[in-house]
């Protein structure tokens, strides 16, 4: 990745497209690769694996009664369940030629097969439709791999990561690859994983989607965050979950 | 839109203890907190948690400001008949909300 890092400043004169068809490297190695979950308290990872503590259910069941409801509901649609589904997002979508993530296709279904509107991001329905969507896919491993579509799309999600902002002048490699496992105040940086959300976060006392995380780790280093749906996330969105493949999928995870 | 949810054992031996749960989706705003214009957010909580078994109440408690959103109760009861055990939490201004689960006991 620092190799890729260098592409980016150099605008990409010596990358040639084939170069980075293979498996991409990242500064921490697969081997190292650890979910947030690592890092909470014992007493925490048990309540995000208890199905009736974690308070997350409440928007999952919220998601499973929406899911039922409305004349072509979406369970008339997708009558056995979408498993799995959640493993390989962003994806790519051929109707709109554009990156989708799973509130994205979400949303897309409402449009392209319900007739109706998309659903503000963050809002209370669009968080409980893509909760219940991504909990099917508890435990199973993301799998989100880069190909000639989404080229573009890892990359600058990684020049997003790579890159210093904010007053405090810092990039996301700073404290998730550099300096996992430290701490920070009285947090412990994890590798700043997507894996576990949407996810409940104690200091929202909320549910919240992942760039909602992404908006808090910018507004930490005083930045200009960037809207909770834009593609600039979304992008990034992808960048970390090509980084966090093969780790499990906890949503509704539980956080600090 | 306020979503509950229950935990109680579908059938227990007469007499025994058995371990109940209820959750609400509540934001339990303290009334403590500012917003980003530097206003007060009002208070807005649940004051109130019951729990009947049989119409009998069992278990009740008095929540204040400092409990957190979307509260969990975890308690006990002596299952002595079958029936039903309805839980009832109500706010402030004392609008409420309720749910109720059954249990065979024999
Ligand atoms: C100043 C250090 C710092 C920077 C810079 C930073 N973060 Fe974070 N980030 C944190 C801390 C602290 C947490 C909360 C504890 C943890 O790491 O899970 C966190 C959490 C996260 C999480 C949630 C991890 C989990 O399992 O819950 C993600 C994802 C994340 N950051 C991504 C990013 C991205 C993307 C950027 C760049 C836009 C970034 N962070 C920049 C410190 C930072
Ligand atoms: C009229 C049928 C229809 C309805 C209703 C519908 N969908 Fe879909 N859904 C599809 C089709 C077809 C696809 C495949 C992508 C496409 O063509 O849009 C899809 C794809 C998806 C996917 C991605 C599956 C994958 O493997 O990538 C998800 C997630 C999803 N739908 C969720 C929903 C949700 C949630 C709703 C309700 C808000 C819904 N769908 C309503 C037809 C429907």
């Amino acid at each position: 990745m620092r190799l890729l890092a260098a592409c980016f400043l150099f605008v990409g004169a010596a990358c040639s497209p084939q170069t980075t068809q293979r498996e991409p490297d990242f500064p921490i190695e697969a081997s190292l690769r650890v979910s947030g979950s690592s890092f909470l308290t014992p007493e925490t990872v048990a309540q995000q694996n208890d199905d009736f503590e974690n308070p997350g259910y409440l928007w999952v069941e919220r998601g499973a009664d929406l899911f039922e409801q409305g004349e072509t509901s979406c369970e008339g649609c997708h009558k056995n369940g979408l498993e799995g589904v959640a493993t390989h997002y962003p994806a790519f979508d051929t109707g709109t030629q554009t990156l989708v993530n799973l509130e994205g296709r979400i949303n897309l279904c409402r449009t392209r097969h319900q007739g109706l509107t998309a659903l503000p991001y963050e809002s209370d329905q669009l968080l409980s439709l893509t909760a219940f969507v991504a909990e099917q896919s508890r435990g199973l491993p993301i799998s989100v791999e880069v190909t000639p579509q989404t080229q573009s799309a890892f990359e600058s999600g990684g020049a997003y990561f790579m890159t210093r902002r904010g007053q405090l002048n810092l990039a996301c490699t700073q404290c998730h690859d550099d300096n996992w496992g430290k701490q920070l105040r009285g947090d412990t940086i994890s590798q700043g994983h997507s894996n576990g959300f949407p996810a409940y976060r104690f200091e929202w006392e909320d549910f919240g989607s992942l760039h909602r995380r992404l908006h808090d780790c910018d507004t930490g280093v005083r930045a200009e965050p960037m809207e909770l749906g834009s593609q600039t996330y979304i992008d990034l969105e992808f960048y970390l979950a090509v980084r966090a493949s093969g780790l499990e999928l906890e949503s509704p995870g539980i956080r600090r | 839109m306020t979503t509950i949810r229950l935990s109680v054992p579908e059938t227990a031996d007469r007499g025994e203890i058995i371990e109940l749960r209820a959750m609400i989706q509540h934001e339990m705003e303290s009334g403590f907190r500012f917003g980003s214009r530097g206003e007060m957010i009002p208070q807005d909580i649940i004051t109130k948690f019951e729990c009947f078994y049989n119409g009998t109440l069992v278990f009740s408690s008095d929540f204040h400001p400092g409990v957190a959103a979307n509260p969990i109760l975890k308690f006990y009861a002596r299952a002595n008949e079958s029936g039903s055990f309805e839980f009832v939490w109500t706010d402030q201004n004392g609008q409420s909300w309720s749910d109720s689960a059954q249990i065979e006991v024999s």
